[in-house]
């Protein structure tokens, strides 16, 4: 069974203007690899040196991957895989 | 340009708030640069001095506008003790890699040292750490205002 994963907004012309995508993998790293090989550029966007980018956030069925793990948390199949922007400040 | 109900609205979430920051969206019809409606969102800082969307409502909502072909057409805050200008946090996350660059960024003072009843109500465009401010035109409606996509050709 594939992850349906939801594309923000800005990431959207990489996926032809789909707002959600399947993808195949078992942990966010082997998703966001499967959704590069197809869909290329996402990656870079969402990937630092190695780790999630600081502002970009992904949730598996709703939860933080910052607390299970990072780009390590696993993903079972059927899941569902929300990436957006972080919209934090401060002053 | 904004309609003045939602201004208010921005002000009154506000000073609810304070001092508190509080924080939202104003979300349109997609492809519009129009903002039809405030949706105020939870501080999950619950800060002075920080504010930052709680992740499942976010999701919601953002999934509400994906559905109902909305976007996020204005994102706003509050300061509570200092100008309304995007901090070095603001700049930061708005230059993130996933951050939409045709987003209004609204601030609105809430500090103590304004005259009575007046809350500093700015907007800026936020792209890769440069910050440009735009002038907010207030209108009563978008119905009489020369809004370019809904202007209705009249025939002659």
């Amino acid at each position: 069974m594939a992850i349906t994963v939801s594309i923000p907004t800005i990431l959207r012309p990489h996926t032809g203007g789909a707002k959600s995508v399947e993808a195949h993998g078992s942990t966010v790293s082997e998703i966001i690899s499967d959704l590069d090989s197809r869909h290329s550029g996402i990656k870079a966007r969402l990937v630092k040196d190695g780790t999630l980018h600081r502002f970009v956030n992904i949730y598996v069925n709703d939860e933080d991957v910052r607390f299970a793990g990072g780009l390590d948390a696993p993903v079972a199949d059927g899941a569902s895989v929300t990436i957006l922007p972080a919209v934090a400040g401060g002053s | 340009m904004i309609r003045k109900d939602l201004v208010d609205e921005i002000v009154a979430h506000a000073l609810r708030d304070h001092p508190r920051e509080a924080c939202g969206v104003l979300a349109g019809p997609e492809g519009s640069d129009r903002p039809e409606r405030a949706i105020p969102m939870f501080n999950n800082a619950q800060s002075d001095t920080f504010y930052e969307f709680e992740p499942s409502e976010h999701q919601r909502v953002y999934r509400t506008l994906d559905e109902g072909d909305e976007r996020v057409v204005v994102i706003y805050h509050s300061h509570t003790s200092t100008e309304a200008y995007p901090s070095r946090t603001d700049i930061a996350v708005a230059s993130g890699p996933l951050a939409d660059t045709s987003a209004h960024y609204v601030l609105v003072s809430t500090r103590e040292d304004q005259p009575a009843g007046e809350h500093e109500f700015r907007s800026y465009r936020i792209v890769d750490g440069a910050v440009t401010e735009e002038p907010v035109e207030v209108v009563e409606s978008y119905m009489f205002s020369h809004t370019g996509a809904d202007d209705v050709p009249d025939g002659r």
